[in-house]
């Protein structure tokens, strides 16, 4: 499995920042590759519950992103389950992945870990519990970074296996 | 359905998970080409198990090889690891992207508490 794991600092406390990631009115204003908007946001937030989310990119095309929720803590952890069901990419429309959120208070407000899973088949899967290191960590590494609230911009965390 | 695309992916993946087949790729990084008897050389293991993880590595698009009288020559196939990159690399734009203008719309909505708050 290969996963993509994001580390930033918000100057915010975890009850707005969860609150951001979770109603329809704070996904509005930053779910997307670009600053292209948002057309239709929907949250159900319980376990078993669904979210769907509609944009826009700034060259026209629009994409549809849902999945499930999986988990939910408020202002602490989310995870859920992330599919395209339009647009996006034609690769991957048969493809479930798996979104997890953590959120750490901070000094500063809130320290977010956020992860982007691919999951894998049952063969890969047992394959990957023998251990990853080497030549994949050090691809993942590179697409990984910290961007402090401050604006400065860190390489910090690597492949992010579980 | 699963696309070939996906099922291809899952076998560079499991392909790489291995220690000896790892570091046969790192050297054909290294070396840009070698030979199965020059590859077989360092791992304290027989010619026949190299072989088989040089055919693991050639099924997943991983290393090509070519035979010329009797000497097989192994070479780097860079474009399985190409997609796997590309998969990291279109998520690490639309998630960085996402959570810079989280953060921003976080930071304005903690500002408003702030000065209600006062």
């Amino acid at each position: 499995m290969t996963s993509l794991t994001l580390v930033r600092r918000i100057r915010a406390r975890p009850s707005i920042v969860f609150e951001a990631l979770t109603t329809p009115d704070g996904i509005a204003q930053w779910w997307g590759p670009d600053d292209g908007p948002v057309l239709l946001a929907e949250t159900d937030v319980r376990v078993g519950g669904r979210f769907q989310v509609r944009f826009r990119m700034l060259d026209g095309s629009e994409h549809e992103s849902s999945g499930e929720y999986l988990e939910v803590v408020a202002s602490k952890r989310l995870v859920m389950s992330w599919q395209w069901t339009s647009g996006g990419e034609p690769d991957e429309h048969d493809e479930l992945s798996r979104v997890e959120i953590d959120l750490k208070p901070i000094d500063a407000g809130t320290e977010i870990t956020f992860t982007h899973a691919r999951l894998k088949t049952e063969d890969s899967r047992s394959s990957h519990e023998r251990g990853w290191a080497g030549a994949l960590d050090k691809l993942a590494r590179r697409f990984s970074s910290e961007r402090l609230a401050d604006g400065r911009a860190e390489d910090l965390i690597g492949e992010h296996a579980k | 359905m699963v696309n070939y695309s996906e099922r291809h992916l899952d076998r560079t993946f499991a392909a790489l998970t291995d220690r000896t087949r790892r570091a046969i790729l790192a050297r054909l990084e290294r070396e840009h080409s070698a030979s199965v008897t020059e590859l077989a050389k360092p791992f304290a293991i027989k010619l026949p198990a190299v072989m088989k993880h040089l055919d693991v590595l050639d099924e997943a698009g991983l290393i090509t090889r070519s035979k010329s009288g009797r000497v097989v020559t192994v070479r780097l196939s860079p474009e399985a690891m190409k997609e796997a990159m590309d998969w990291l690399r279109r998520y690490e734009r639309f998630w960085s992207s996402s959570l810079d203008r989280l953060a921003a719309y976080a930071e304005r909505k903690e500002d408003e508490a702030r000065k209600k708050a006062r």
